[in-house]
């Protein structure tokens, strides 16, 4: 797999991972069955006009190069901005910042913007603040995403049970 | 640039030194081509007899009965392709495990576009084929059972020689991939019934561009290439001498040193074991009963191409079967066979080492190796 040199920088040195203690909003998505899982937490103020900005941002994400990167980049770019601001940038953007990705990783960016639409999801609901149309419509998009993979893995999930339970046993 | 430590000798290994000079005078000086009839081809075509000669002698079986081919993927091709078109009038079956390497795993599927089927043999936990399924597998039509030496990503050796005796019970034709242990641990054709043989000069110290398939004298098989009839009319081409010569000489290296190597090897896997032992959470994947020159192993909640990556900056070399490496994203079919849970697959590593890994390599891998791992935990959500 060829990274280029911005992308390994990402991965080799990420900015802001880690967790935010009571984090305003937290973005959950991704499937290890699927390969990547990222969770993205944000915390809130205000700025100088009263809008909600995001002031702080960090990642936890379990993946490849590609996931760790758009993770990394996405933290870089989501922080300081508006709410709005954050909502209007797309998963190419952050393909853009990283001076592109291998097509096949592509979807780790789109992961990434997934896991801060969540996010601020998660915010706008636990405040019971108002919910844009489209966002309340991306949300229930992304759910049923996961419900159906949940579903899909669920016999295969029970069944490897057993195994996994016979290979813990296994672990060093 | 730092020197590269490469811990990746099941993908291909560096050619040994020593056979260098050899192998450099036919690139220029003896060039010819094994078919001319001039000096220049009959040098040619004496080279070649020589180290048919040689590897047969390793193989312990007759100079007619090896054939060589461009590379184990050819090999395994003509074996199945080939024994499944000259024996149409005995049936169409085939049972392969289900672990096999690539390049057999897609000629069944082409196979069954061409109207033969293909039965899986499957595996166990730990990734051993049992014989005693196999019995339940064969039928009336079935004409032949691949199942591989020693597998590539886990390296756990198959009971090949209990295979070979139900193939025989049943006179169904038997072929081994053996790339991954021939050179490594011992093949007896004269006592272990294998009708088959896959090999490859690439992995075992030589150059790459050869392979071969033994064909036990006897068996009926057509050959993939037509044309000027070379190797006994079974693979035609213009004789690869460079490279069937180079895979000769390694081989003659090996009769001297296989057991050297065998030893170093376990030492080191011994070595590298003691130390996974201490990371946390790690699981080794592959089993007791493996070559002692291959360890997969799974550090939980963290990703094997992010491993692989962190490693490759320090300059180590190191292969994963996780999804997120592949071309098409799916977990390595080997790991699945297993029923290996995603979370454990997902962050599996192959280590693999030989001939010129030095002590100096193993502590430098085994010193960076904790410490990516620990980094990248620090990122995952997954704890």
């Amino acid at each position: 797999m060829k990274y280029n040199k911005k992308v390994l920088q990402h991965f080799q040195k990420p900015h802001n991972y880690g967790k935010i203690k009571n984090a305003d909003g937290i973005g959950k998505v991704g499937n290890i069955v699927c390969g990547d899982v990222m969770y993205l937490y944000i915390k809130i103020s205000k700025n100088s006009s009263g809008q909600d900005i995001i002031k702080d941002i960090k990642f936890e994400t379990f993946g490849c190069t590609a996931a760790i990167a758009t993770s990394s980049m996405i933290t870089d770019l989501a922080k300081g901005k508006t709410i709005d601001q954050s909502l209007k940038m797309k998963g190419s953007d952050i393909v853009k910042k990283l001076g592109g990705l291998p097509p096949i990783k592509v979807h780790c960016s789109v992961l990434a913007y997934d896991a801060l639409v969540e996010a601020i999801y998660n915010y706008l609901e636990k405040n019971k603040k108002e919910i844009p149309e489209k966002l309340k419509v991306k949300h229930q998009k992304l759910q049923k995403e996961k419900q159906i993979i949940e579903e899909k893995y669920q016999d295969w999930t029970d069944s490897q049970k057993n195994i996994l339970d016979k290979n813990g046993k296994n672990n060093c | 640039m730092q020197k590269n430590i490469y811990l990746d000798y099941a993908a291909t290994t560096p050619i040994d030194p020593r056979i260098k000079p050899k192998i450099c005078s036919l690139l220029t000086k003896n060039f010819g081509n094994s078919a001319s009839i001039h000096s220049c081809g009959q040098k040619a075509k004496l080279d070649l007899k020589k180290a048919r000669k040689e590897i047969a002698g390793f193989l312990n079986c007759q100079e007619k009965e090896i054939i060589f081919t461009g590379s184990a993927t050819e090999s395994n091709n003509m074996a199945l392709k080939g024994i499944a078109y000259a024996n149409l009038d005995k049936g169409n079956h085939i049972i392969i495990s289900n672990i096999e390497h690539p390049c057999i795993m897609n000629t069944k599927k082409w196979l069954e576009t061409q109207g033969f089927s293909v039965s899986f043999l499957e595996v166990d936990s730990q990734g051993f084929v049992n014989p005693k399924d196999l019995e339940n597998l064969i039928q009336a039509n079935t004409i032949l059972v691949s199942v591989m030496h020693v597998n590539n990503e886990t390296g756990a050796i198959q009971p090949i020689e209990e295979i070979g005796k139900i193939c025989k019970k049943y006179k169904i034709y038997f072929h081994t991939d053996a790339t991954q242990s021939f050179g490594k641990i011992n093949i007896n054709l004269k006592k272990t019934n294998i009708d088959l043989l896959t090999a490859s000069s690439h992995k075992i110290y030589g150059p790459k561009g050869a392979g071969l398939l033994y064909v036990k004298k006897g068996v009926k098989i057509e050959p993939l290439l037509h044309g000027g009839e070379q190797e006994f009319g079974l693979r035609s081409g213009t004789i690869n001498t460079f490279a069937i010569v180079g895979f000769s000489e390694s081989v003659k290296i090996l009769k001297k040193e296989m057991k050297i190597d065998f030893e170093k090897a376990k030492k080191i896997r011994q070595k590298i074991s003691e130390k996974l032992k201490k990371i946390p959470n790690t699981t080794i994947i592959s089993p007791e009963n493996s070559i002692p020159n291959i360890l997969n192993v799974s550090f939980n909640n963290i990703e094997g191409e992010s491993v692989l990556m962190l490693l490759d900056q320090e300059g180590i070399c190191v292969s994963t079967g996780s999804a997120c490496s592949s071309k098409d994203l799916t977990q390595s079919h080997v790991l699945r066979a297993m029923k290996i849970n995603p979370q454990v697959a997902q962050g599996s590593i192959r280590v693999s080492w030989g001939r010129f890994t030095s002590e100096k390599d193993i502590n430098q891998f085994l010193d960076v190796l904790p410490k990516i791992v620990k980094k990248l935990r620090s990122y995952s959500p997954l704890k």
